[in-house]
């Protein structure tokens, strides 16, 4: 936690440019479905950075979703059957 | 460790994926050899476990994702009630320095809220929080991948 706290106390004084703000949100743009076919100067920011977020909590959810049949599976699978299947994932 | 860069050389993609794959097999492995309770929060854990340490060190994100695994374990484990309310303060008055300084220079009202849902977010300047982001949804749709395969190849 320490070590963390330094290292952005020292990246703070470095001056962050537009060109370079600009730079990163257009690649966040490429990586939302919802936008990627947009042409970047038709987005604001704003709505890169909004959408990236419900992006990332649709993906949250995903994994918790995931986690739990996982988990069923788990539960229910019987071992000769999962042993099988591990088998085969691990050649 | 690395100080902080700018270059968005981000790790091979498909080796962090076989890595994750490798990785969340073995844990998943152990949890259904050791069939204790607590399963869908032992599975969350090792699908994230397993995804920042096929990262490594080098992002800030996986560093922080680590630490909070470890840290849920600790606090779990003890229960030195005073100390975490003692961290949580801390952590906020952290936070509302952090916010006057770039977000609202720059006009992102939504950095505020994508600072909560990246790791270690709260403290990162704007740059490296939009760099983080990008690095780190590329990994959870590979997250979400390989889970869904899993998934699939056991519901058989």
């Amino acid at each position: 936690m320490s070590s963390r706290r330094s290292r952005s106390r020292q990246s703070g004084t470095s001056r962050i440019t537009d060109d370079q703000i600009n730079d990163l949100v257009s690649k966040l743009q490429q990586l939302l479905p919802e936008l990627r076919n947009s042409r970047s100067d038709k987005v604001s920011a704003a709505k890169v950075l909004q959408e990236t977020c419900s992006y990332i909590r649709n993906l949250h959810r995903e994994v918790d979703g995931l986690s739990e049949r996982l988990s069923e599976l788990l539960a229910t699978t019987d071992t000769a059957q999962a042993a099988i299947i591990r088998n085969l994932l691990m050649q | 460790m690395n100080p902080k860069t700018y270059h968005h050389i981000s790790s091979n993609p498909s080796s962090v994926k076989s890595r994750f794959t490798r990785g969340f097999l073995r844990a998943f492995k152990k949890i259904k050899r050791q069939q204790r309770p607590y399963l869908y929060g032992r599975v969350k854990i090792a699908a994230d476990k397993s995804l920042a340490l096929a990262v490594g060190s080098r992002r800030a994100w996986s560093r922080a994702l680590l630490w909070k695994i470890h840290y849920k374990a600790w606090r779990q484990r003890s229960r030195f009630n005073n100390k975490k309310k003692l961290l949580k303060e801390n952590k906020k008055n952290k936070k509302n320095k952090k916010k006057k300084n770039d977000d609202e220079e720059v006009g992102f009202r939504h950095a505020k809220e994508l600072r909560k849902l990246v790791p270690g977010g709260e403290a990162m300047d704007l740059c490296s929080l939009l760099d983080e982001t990008a690095h780190y949804i590329k990994c959870l749709i590979t997250q979400v991948q390989v889970m869904k395969s899993v998934d699939q190849i056991y519901s058989f």
